[in-house]
């Protein structure tokens, strides 16, 4: 039985990780990810959950910690955001070289400098190729539904790697919504028992993990991770599907919204595709052909489904929360762009930079983009690569 | 070193699944200058025992007898650790 209730955010992954009663939690708090750790730390005090809670005094420690514990044969969760994301970086490869399937809610957040709290993409654009799996999501619902299916993403046997859960920063993280949240039982059920492909703890069978690999070995090691990801395009879509049929919200790849007939597409992740939504429905209020495509998973990335998706638009704008500072465009825009080289058919793509910090990205935003996106089908002009409100 | 094997054949995340299997790997193959070990000189103190970094100071029957090549990697250890009275080992370079 679900119930409804409002939840923010970080609630929601709270409540998520105190359904899924983990092993072993390593944190340190950083805004605007802190709250998850404070609400599941009173869990851990009122004997709500069976996990040993471990304060430490870094990101590296708490992922060197979570990764410790996970080799050890514990289910292991954390949660991080910015500056934490970026000093756990060295050791986020050794958690997916390990191929330790912890998982982590990455709370997005800007990385300094100038120091900036508030939310954009940055942070976990940043470890898009350090061998995690990476989904989005757009708000406390999607959070929630994300943390506990990525658990079983994370430990099925073909993939064994970290997940990390991206949801957007004071937006979501710390805006009350309306949720719906199953029974404890239910959420336990669904993720089932961990079972540890191997365990540092196993004294009947001891066996070494962490050893130097030399160069007629690493590549191998690295191939593998590969195939890990290649096989958890599959498991994603299973796992999504069983979760539709249990708790009755889809999940797949990436949401399609009224895209089958789309002439102008946005292409945008997390909170932000809300606002392009809005926009988009009255667009098609008026009969004009818009849709949204909204990625789910950027890690692996689904660029199959998105090219065949995405191969009948006329044109199509990417918009990025994060910079790259001298690539032609944004993280996702890149790997839009490298999609569509996949098949026949070359509809035109530009990109825009929005809500960097924080900065708003309202409705007259996208309303303003897709007037440029209709004037450059009678002109055939446009500006491939912009931003969205800033001041020029 | 034993035939090297496909990214399908090992374990996943790099795991060593044997306990104690360093004996497979010939860390002499790394060495570049080789130890001369002269019986006459030694005079049985097991400095060189003591400090080698890999155990390749043969002993029998209670004294050292010599260099296990297959694993002494060259690192001339047990040559500095040699009292200089004695000097019973010497460096030379490998043929290549
Ligand atoms: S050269 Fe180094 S490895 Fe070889 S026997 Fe001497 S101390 Fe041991
Ligand atoms: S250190 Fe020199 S003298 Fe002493 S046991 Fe070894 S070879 Fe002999």
């Amino acid at each position: 039985m679900q119930k409804f209730d409002a939840f923010t955010g970080n609630l929601a992954v709270a409540t998520a990780m105190k359904q899924i009663n983990p092993d072993v939690c390593a944190a340190y708090p950083i805004t605007p990810s802190t709250e998850i750790m404070m609400i599941f730390a009173d869990f851990v005090s009122n004997g709500e959950v069976n996990t040993e809670l471990v304060t430490v005094e870094s990101e590296h420690s708490a992922m060197s910690a979570c990764i410790g514990a996970s080799l050890a044969g514990g289910r292991v969760m954390t949660a991080t955001s910015s500056a934490g994301l970026a000093y756990m970086w060295e050791l986020l490869s050794v958690a997916s070289g390990l191929r330790c399937p912890i998982v982590m809610t990455c709370v997005n957040r800007a990385l300094s400098a100038p120091l900036n709290i508030h939310c954009d993409h940055s942070d976990a654009m940043g470890a898009r190729d350090t061998g995690w799996i990476q989904i989005f999501s757009e708000n406390a619902q999607e959070a929630y539904d994300n943390v506990i299916q990525a658990i079983r993403i994370a430990e099925h046997k073909d993939v064994k790697l970290p997940v990390m859960v991206c949801v957007d920063g004071f937006i979501i993280s710390h805006s009350y919504e309306k949720m719906q949240y199953m029974e404890d039982k239910e959420v336990r059920d669904f993720v089932g028992e961990f079972k540890p492909y191997k365990s540092l703890l196993n004294v009947e069978k001891p066996e070494t993990f962490g050893a130097m690999v030399l160069p007629n070995y690493y590549m191998e090691f690295k191939r593998q991770v590969r195939e890990g990801m290649e096989r958890a395009r599959q498991v994603i879509l299973e796992v999504g599907e069983e979760f539709s049929q249990r708790f009755g919200r889809y999940y797949s790849n990436f949401e399609n919204y009224m895209l089958d007939d789309a002439d102008f597409v946005f292409v945008v992740m997390n909170s932000a595709a809300g606002t392009v939504k809005h926009v988009v429905k009255n667009l098609r209020e008026k009969g004009i052909k818009a849709g949204v495509l909204k990625p789910r998973v950027f890690r692996p990335f689904p660029f199959k489904e998105i090219a065949d998706t995405l191969k009948n638009s006329k044109i199509i704008c990417v918009l990025d929360r994060a910079e790259t500072f001298g690539a032609e465009g944004g993280p996702l825009y890149l790997e839009i762009k490298s999609a569509l080289q996949t098949i026949e058919s070359n509809p035109t793509v530009i990109n825009r930079i929005f809500g960097l910090g924080q900065r708003d990205f309202l409705p007259y935003h996208v309303e303003n983009v897709f007037k440029e996106m209709r004037n450059y089908l009678d002109s055939g002009n446009i500006k491939m690569f912009d931003y969205v409100n800033l001041r020029d | 070193m034993s035939e090297l094997k496909s990214w399908r054949e090992i374990p996943k995340g790099a795991v060593i699944e044997e306990a104690g299997n360093s004996e497979e790997y010939k860390t002499g193959t790394w060495r570049s200058f080789r130890p001369i070990w002269y019986k006459d000189k030694c005079i049985q103190c097991y400095r060189c025992w003591t400090f080698c970094p890999d155990s390749s100071i043969l002993i029998k029957e209670g004294k050292v007898a010599g260099i296990n090549y297959e694993y002494c990697k060259g690192c001339g250890i047990c040559a500095h650790e040699c009292p200089k009275k004695a000097s019973a080992i010497e460096m030379v370079p490998e043929k290549t």
